[in-house]
């Protein structure tokens, strides 16, 4: 009852969201100074250019036939046509999304075992040097963007020691056999282990740049939280009961200590997935980020909107996940 | 009492003096730049290109930190880079300061239908990639100071407006806001009298990390090539010339890296220090 | 021979004492009363037993002995072995002592399957007699629900039942009534008689109360400032009391067969003098480190 009330609000809230991202997207490019034709226009076009160009892509209307005109579209799964590519938006787009995910999850996964573990430590030397080190480290982690620790790892390990590859998602003079472009998941699906290993190689400096600032908030919850839980009495029970301190911070800290945590991770996760623009950027990743920049370079007015929705709709995807998760996770709500 | 005096002896957090100095000699390097910088930080030499810095074999005097691909000099365009980046912190600090400022707490404090508004705007912005968002906003204003500022304005006074509110909220149900409500003080009065001077620490400590986080944003936005102009030195345009130009001229990239970083870094401890500093029961 | 032994145990937050040589007894089966104002230490001296004291606190002296074992000088995971095979508490607050991310049933188990290696069908099956014996309904539907979902008085007798489960020899109930209702309070506190008395397991029974004492117990501790005053049967108590703290304890208790009678106002002249005696002591026992 109450997980379905919470899924209705949440959908509910989700739509103006999005609604009011559609309208400030679409308003935006075309409230400000200068008209997007005059935008996408290459030098030295013709007043007979324009006019075929405004018709072709719907700006002969009115602004807000337009926009209805354009979210019709989108509800039916059209997002327009790319100026540039003249590929529809919709297949670009999606084309490139794989890659975005996988690179954020990636990410994700290192942020949670890179955080998990400080905080287990942590806990576990609480009070000692190990914690005092942890604390240091994740002040710094914290307080530097990824954008600037992808520029540290390109600097370390793509030049002083390249161990990694610090361009691209893939090495080019690799054939590729698959189907989809979820690279990473269909060669371990398809048992490429070589293909796989080029993949990571790629991801791992991006990804690592945008796990940090994550993982250190990661780090300093789950420990803050762990140590309040070991203080309660049920941990204090199962100590006298015999168990030692590893096992009373596993199971008895730990399932509690993550509900409180998880809130807030998941709104960083979205900052994540936000950072991922321009980090593929910074490592020639063929993401969603990187095409956005082309395109905003390039003027492609239906790609931008397209993309900006896309990524809109992955965040509050990933709010509304997290807010699901809780429920599940929490005994109170999952009986209540 | 006890109190008092257990913040009097606390002495004042290492990494407050650490930050503030690395702030202060950024600024006077930026103020002074025109006596520091050994060069033109424009002036290209194609015969004075890549060259490495003085510690290393093959460096000419003049050019102490090296030279891009175009013959600038480095450290010239170090120094020249910190006044655009400091004034974009200060500027785009404070305006996003005082907008997200003020709508965080009319949300929080008058509540009702400006609070729904203002909450759902925020919602709104929370779904937007904001490097992306900024990006746009450049390519559709143009390119210059004004539009950086702009751009950092419109996109982080969420980050300002949320926390803001939050404050107000918990403030405007504290004892002493019905006190005075009961001694006649109107709406505004209480909000700027009695509410505003107790989310003020928060302000101060929040604008100081936001001084770093727009350092950042033009940085990037002048590592995407959308900043003032190419010409222009800033770090982020350094940078972007640095990635491209790494295998055979690191010094590029290095010099303002390390900058950027020690930039940030200070900003945003000096502003966890003063977090500390005004919450003593954190500690 | 007795099953657990203070000898002369002395604790320490900083400089300051919080046990003062605290020597007591308790014999297999025995059920011995501490009692003593609040901050007298009497939960101080149950956590030094099963090694759960404060970071702060420190024992600075004596020994604890369990069946004539000194604990503090086995190695810390011998130590947690032994006490949670030998020793189990009633905790005093059943609404934070259940983990509310877990169910109840592994909650009970995991002792006797993690620690005394008892197969898990046959740890539950125990259990679920145990909760028949604390008058749990339907124990099997309790055992799979959340602590949440159930009283306070139902969560003492499951911790009440999970303390017994091991069949330890020793039970420290630190004020395993206070932090419930009135009426849940006499129940309870028959429940662990009746308890103690099926199982004959040894009980050190933390009270403020002496009409819980008169009731329950066979001899009692009586502590004061981290320093036994009196160490004596139940009846010697009631009936003649040896210290004169103990005297002015009894005659401040309004009816002392009443349950819940208060032990508030001890005369403060009685007060000054048990003080000025931990103070000779204190003075005593720093004369003798000194010598030594
Ligand atoms: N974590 C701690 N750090 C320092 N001192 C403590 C700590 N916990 C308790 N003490 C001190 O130890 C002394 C004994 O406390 P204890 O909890 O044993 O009292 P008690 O007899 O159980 O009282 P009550 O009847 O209120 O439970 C008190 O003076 C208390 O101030
Ligand atoms: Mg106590």
């Amino acid at each position: 009852m109450t997980l379905i009330r919470i899924i209705l609000k949440r959908l509910l809230s989700m739509s103006i969201t999005l609604i009011g991202v559609a309208v400030i997207v679409f308003f935006i490019i075309r409230i400000v100074p200068g008209n997007p034709i005059a935008m996408m226009l290459p030098p030295g076009a013709g007043e007979e250019d324009i006019a075929r160009l405004k018709a072709l892509y719907g700006f002969d209307k009115t602004l807000p036939e337009q926009f209805l005109i354009w979210v019709r579209g989108i509800l039916g799964g059209d997002f327009g046509t790319s100026i540039t590519s003249r590929q529809p938006v919709m297949s670009l787009v999606l084309g490139r999304l794989p890659a975005t995910l996988e690179l954020s999850i990636m990410a994700l996964v290192m942020a949670v075992m890179i955080g998990g573990t400080l905080a287990l430590i942590g806990t576990r030397q609480r009070g000692g040097k190990a914690e005092a080190l942890i604390d240091v480290t994740n002040g710094v982690s914290l307080s530097v963007p990824d954008f600037l620790w992808g520029l540290l790892f390109i600097l370390l390990f793509g030049v002083l020691w390249p161990v990694f590859h610090i361009s691209g998602r893939v090495s080019p003079a690799l054939d590729l056999p698959f189907v989809t472009n979820f690279y990473l998941f269909e060669s371990l699906l398809r048992l490429r282990f070589d293909i796989w290993l080029d993949l990571v190689s790629h991801m791992f400096m991006p990804a690592l740049a945008l796990a940090i600032p994550l993982a250190a908030i990661i780090a300093q919850l789950l420990k803050q939280s762990l140590k309040e839980t070991m203080h309660l009495d049920y941990a204090t029970l199962a100590r006298t009961k015999g168990y030692s301190e590893n096992h009373v911070i596993l199971r008895e800290a730990l399932p509690n200590a993550i509900l409180p945590t998880l809130t807030l991770v998941g709104v960083q996760f979205t900052f994540l997935i936000g950072g991922t623009v321009i980090i593929e950027r910074l490592f020639s990743y063929e993401g969603l980020g990187n095409m956005a920049i082309d395109a905003v370079i390039n003027r492609d007015l239906p790609l931008i909107q397209g993309i900006v929705i896309l990524f809109a709709v992955i965040f509050t995807t990933v709010n509304l996940l997290v807010d699901l998760t809780y429920a599940l996770l929490n005994p109170r709500l999952r009986h209540g | 009492m006890a109190d008092g005096r257990a913040a009097a002896k606390r002495p004042i957090n290492p990494r407050l003096w650490l930050s503030g100095g690395w702030l202060l000699i950024l600024v006077v390097a930026a103020l002074a730049a025109p006596l520091l910088a050994p060069q033109d930080p424009l002036a290209q030499d194609l015969f004075a290109s890549r060259l490495p810095p003085m510690w290393q074999g093959g460096s000419e005097p003049g050019f102490p930190l090296g030279t891009d691909s175009l013959g600038r000099d480095v450290l010239s365009r170090v120094l020249y880079g910190a006044r655009i980046a400091l004034l974009v912190a200060l500027v785009a600090g404070s305006c996003t300061c005082a907008l997200g400022a003020v709508l965080g707490l009319i949300a929080g404090y008058y509540r009702g239908w400006a609070d729904v508004v203002i909450s759902r705007l925020i919602e709104i912005w929370m779904a937007f990639p904001p490097v992306l968002f900024a990006i746009l906003l450049i390519a559709v204003m143009g390119t210059g100071l004004t539009s950086i500022i702009v751009a950092i304005v419109v996109i982080d006074w969420t980050r300002f407006a949320r926390v803001i509110r939050a404050e107000a909220m918990t403030q405007g149900a504290m004892d002493y806001v019905a006190s005075a409500k009961v001694a006649g003080r109107g709406r505004f009065g209480i909000m700027i009298r009695e509410i505003l001077p107790n989310v003020l620490p928060t302000i101060v400590v929040l604008l100081t990390l936001e001084m770093g986080i727009a350092v950042i944003v033009e940085a990037i936005l002048s590592f995407v090539n959308l900043s003032i102009s190419t010409d222009d030195p800033t770090w982020g345009s350094m940078i972007a010339e640095g990635r491209a130009a790494i295998h055979h001229s690191w010094w590029v990239l290095v010099v303002p890296l390390i900058t950027l970083f020690l930039t940030v870094l200070s900003f945003s401890q000096l502003g966890e220090g003063l977090k500390d500093h005004f919450d003593p029961v954190l500690r | 021979m007795s099953f657990l032994e203070l000898k002369n145990l002395n604790a320490r937050v900083g400089p300051l004492p919080i046990l003062r040589d605290v020597s007591l007894q308790v014999a297999p089966g025995e059920v011995r009363a501490l009692v003593g104002e609040s901050g007298a230490g009497k939960s101080m001296i149950g956590k030094a037993i099963l090694g759960t004291l404060p970071d702060a606190i420190r024992i600075t002296g004596g020994e604890i002995l369990l069946e004539g074992e000194d604990l503090q000088a086995m190695s810390p995971k011998a130590r947690r072995r032994l006490i949670g095979a030998k020793v189990a508490l009633i905790p005093q607050d059943p609404l934070t002592a259940l983990n509310p991310a877990r169910r109840v049933g592994p909650q009970i188990c995991d002792r006797l399957v993690d620690i005394l290696g008892w197969g898990r069908r046959e740890a539950e099956a125990r259990v679920i007699e145990l909760l028949h014996e604390v008058h749990i309904p339907a124990p099997e539907r309790v055992m799979r629900a959340y602590p949440h979902e159930l009283s306070g008085g139902m969560r003492q007798r499951i911790l009440i039942a999970s303390a017994f489960a091991a069949e330890p020899q020793l039970i420290i109930a630190d004020e395993p009534t206070t932090a419930l209702d009135v009426t849940v309070q006499k129940q309870i506190l028959r429940l662990i008689r009746d308890m103690q008395a099926r199982h004959g397991t040894a009980l050190l029974f933390v009270t403020h109360d002496l009409g819980v004492v008169s009731k329950l117990c066979q001899s009692m501790t009586v502590l004061f400032g981290g320093k036994v005053l009196e160490d004596t049967s139940v009846d010697q108590f009631f009936s003649a009391p040896d210290h004169a703290y103990s005297a002015a304890l009894l005659a401040a208790t309004p009816k002392y067969t009443d349950p819940g009678g208060s032990l508030m106002p001890v005369p403060e002249a009685t007060i000054h003098a048990v003080e000025a005696e931990i103070a000779a002591h204190d003075l005593a026992h720093q004369i003798e480190t000194v010598r030594q």
